[in-house]
């Protein structure tokens, strides 16, 4: 037996505990790479979701997605015109940073509007429809296109390529004249 | 309830009923003993109506006549097909005889504050009915058959949220209902149309109450009135007692008197003790409540067959000469009740409709009198006035004591300042009710529920932006799969091309001489361009040119 006096007590309870803390460290360590990796996945994902998806481009990168990427990365976020203050500020609460304004050499905040062609000057180049990041324009080779207005995304990416000029942004409104046309249908409709 | 039930049910001992203590509250003055010293008083017929029918937003409407039409009072002129729901309707009646005039949009004084489609009936003044369908004995009907009846009627919630109430009972019919309560609180200062019509009406009240829990198969029917007030405390013990011994087994119930002891949860809680989570109906805790004045309606379409063609609407302000409550009928314009009542113009601040606490105020004075609103104020100048100063939030803490919905009103301020939606979403902004307890008892006068009416706006409409964005970015990956998969695609194409190039080009030319008026022809493609390209370009430039001779001449 070995003779357990105080000098074997402190040495073993020293070990064990000195094991116990580097095995806790470990843990620690592994768990926040884990955390990390993750986080960074997800903190794309987060700030794609704040990001308006217009996909016009207006930040510098082909989309919203990349540019997220690129914020995660420690770009400044405040390139997105289309997003306008709000983005910033939720962008700016994700990433706990300081608010900042718009940067103006990406364009300035516009509300929100639709491209609406003109359909009897439209000539049928699909100049447009290459251009449609979210393939919301209907149209063939020399054939009329029409914007699918449900779907566009108002990045102003059409109305540049057109060489005739023919797509206009309007703004995106709720159709009122139709209330009344409605009513005038009911009533010729009637028993 | 005898006296000694009544102190029971006051110290929460005993077998009676007892409410139970809920959170927050204020007591505001009531101002109801203005409009309460005269009876319910039947109003002369307008010479014209603006029957609301409905806005074309929330739904489809089919009319049944057509401007020119002669009709009677009691006829069926139009009905609002709801779009939620394919098969829920709201029809609208003729409160009188007369012939159409038009149809057109209108302000009416309900909550939605927009415009809604309104049925112009000029009145004859003769006053002639089609006869009343004979009333049948409500106790020999089956549930559905008393809810048909009541969809028939064209009854929505009278307390002011304008549900219809065929369809409140339609959603519970899965459900087994333990209880109904009918709300008779009537907690806000100045309504007083419900204590009115139960003062005057209790056997209406309480029989529509009976059809109502036949209607929804309820196990109990509890009528909940404020302990504030006697006389139709008094009314209604004598009736309940009255139809007790039929058939009947409504029960009363006092709820202690504080604003807003009426709010459905609210209610809900003081009656059962049943706090519904946030988010969901009343009806999956097996509770629905249905305002009396939906129960009185109730009562006349089913034993009367009379649809809903009128309401008790409360008359009060400053600048009434004599504030009462009216039997108006459902489509006179606002002012006609007011010069009725005897207003004095120049007295008059603003005109609310509702009570001093959630009122709002109306968009037009000729607003047409709809089958929700309650109560009209024309409020003078010291009455109800803005606060003038609005000063810096000190922290006191008395909104949050006095929030019925435990929230924290402070905390809420400072996030929609700051626009933290995020926060504002985690304390519950969405439950709160917009009661304006918090701006009551507020020191600074801060306009609480304005701010947390518009972060709620903002919230919604961030909410759908978020939906909207959901779908770009979903088309704009298919966009980015499609160009990838043409890329991958394009090899093979580029390399298939050569080989047959020379031959298509001969065949075209060979077309080209053969038949002058070919279809597709490059050449005639090319030239349209051209001559589009220089339309445009001759615009341009004549624009520039205008724009410059314009430069010029300033």
């Amino acid at each position: 037996m070995l003779p357990l006096n105080t000098f074997w007590l402190v040495q073993l309870s020293l070990s064990g505990g000195l094991i116990l803390a580097t095995s806790l460290l470990l843990l620690k360590i592994y768990k926040y790479l884990c955390y990390q990796l993750t986080a960074q996945k997800s903190l794309v994902k987060q700030i794609n979701r704040i990001l308006p998806q217009t996909q016009c481009g207006q930040c510098g990168h082909p989309g919203c997605l990349p540019y997220a990427r690129a914020i995660s990365e420690g770009e400044a976020s405040n390139r997105c015109p289309p997003g306008g203050h709000e983005t910033i500020l939720e962008l700016a609460e994700l990433l706990n940073e300081p608010v900042l304004e718009l940067d103006p050499s990406h364009g300035q905040f516009k509300e929100f509007s639709v491209a609406v062609i003109r359909e009897d000057e439209c000539i049928g180049c699909t100049k447009c429809i290459q251009a449609c990041p979210v393939d919301a324009i209907l149209g063939g080779p020399k054939l009329m296109h029409t914007v699918i207005e449900a779907e566009c995304t108002g990045c102003d990416l059409c109305v540049e390529p057109c060489p005739v000029d023919c797509i206009d942004m309007l703004k995106h409104c709720e159709d009122a004249p139709v209330i009344f046309s409605k009513i005038h249908d009911i009533q010729g409709a009637r028993p | 309830m005898s006296p000694l039930q009544r102190i029971q049910s006051m110290l929460g001992v005993g077998t009676s009923l007892s409410s139970r203590r809920t959170a927050g509250g204020i007591k505001p003055p009531s101002y109801k003993e203005h409009s309460l010293r005269s009876r319910i008083m039947p109003m002369p017929i307008p010479p014209q109506l603006k029957i609301p029918v409905g806005a074309t937003e929330s739904g489809t409407i089919a009319l049944d006549i057509a401007a020119g039409d002669h009709v009677h009072k009691y006829q069926k002129l139009a009905q609002l097909q709801l779009s939620a729901q394919g098969r829920t309707s709201i029809p609208v009646h003729a409160p009188t005889s007369g012939i159409v005039s038009a149809i057109e949009e209108a302000y009416v004084a309900d909550h939605s504050q927009q415009k809604q489609v309104c049925i112009v009936l000029k009145t004859d003044g003769l006053d002639t009915s089609l006869p009343l369908e004979p009333a049948v004995d409500y106790r020999q009907l089956a549930s559905e058959e008393l809810v048909t009846a009541i969809r028939r009627a064209g009854i929505v919630g009278m307390g002011g949220a304008g549900f219809p109430a065929a369809d409140k009972i339609d959603s519970a019919a899965h459900q087994a209902l333990d209880l109904l309560i009918i709300n008779a609180a009537e907690c806000e200062p100045y309504i007083s149309a419900d204590e009115a019509l139960i003062r005057e009406r209790a056997e209406g009240v309480v029989t529509g109450a009976e059809i109502l829990q036949r209607a929804s198969s309820a196990r109990r029917c509890i009528i909940a009135i404020e302990s504030s007030k006697p006389n139709a405390i008094q009314a209604l013990e004598q009736a309940i007692e009255a139809q007790t011994n039929i058939t009947g087994n409504c029960e009363l119930l006092l709820v202690p008197s504080k604003y807003p002891a009426g709010s459905e949860k609210q209610l809900i809680q003081s009656v059962s003790g049943i706090e519904i989570p946030s988010g969901q109906h009343p009806a999956q805790h097996g509770v629905l409540v249905h305002n009396v004045g939906t129960s009185y309606a109730v009562f006349q379409a089913l034993v009367l067959g009379r649809p809903c063609i009128s309401r008790i609407t409360t008359l009060s302000g400053q600048a009434l000469k004599t504030p009462k409550n009216f039997e108006a009928l459902i489509g006179c314009s606002v002012e006609f009740l007011f010069e009725i009542c005897g207003i004095d113009k120049s007295l008059r601040h603003k005109t609310l409709l509702g009570g001093s606490l959630m009122g709002l105020q109306l968009p037009s004075d000729n607003a047409a009198v709809s089958k929700t609103t309650n109560c009209l104020i024309a409020a003078g100048s010291d009455e109800l006035a803005p606060p003038t100063e609005i000063q810096a939030c000190i922290r006191c803490g008395f909104c949050a004591d006095a929030c019925p919905v435990r929230l924290l009103p402070q905390q809420l301020l400072a996030f929609s300042k700051t626009a933290n939606n995020s926060q504002l979403l985690e304390h519950g902004l969405m439950d709160c009710i917009e009661c304006g307890a918090c701006d009551y008892v507020c020191p600074s006068h801060i306009p609480l529920v304005s701010i947390y009416k518009d972060s709620k706006a903002a919230i919604e409409t961030r909410l759908t932006n978020h939906e909207r964005s959901k779908v770009w970015q979903q088309r704009f990956q298919y966009h980015q799969s499609r160009i990838k998969k043409e890329k991958d695609q394009a090899p093979t194409r580029t390399k298939a091309v050569p080989a047959k190039k020379p031959a298509a080009e001969s065949e075209v030319s060979a077309s080209n001489n053969g038949n002058e008026q070919e279809f597709f022809s490059k050449e005639k493609a090319s030239r349209e361009i051209a001559a589009a390209v220089a339309r445009v370009k001759a615009r341009r430039d004549e624009s520039k040119k205008a724009a410059s001779v314009q430069d010029k001449s300033k």
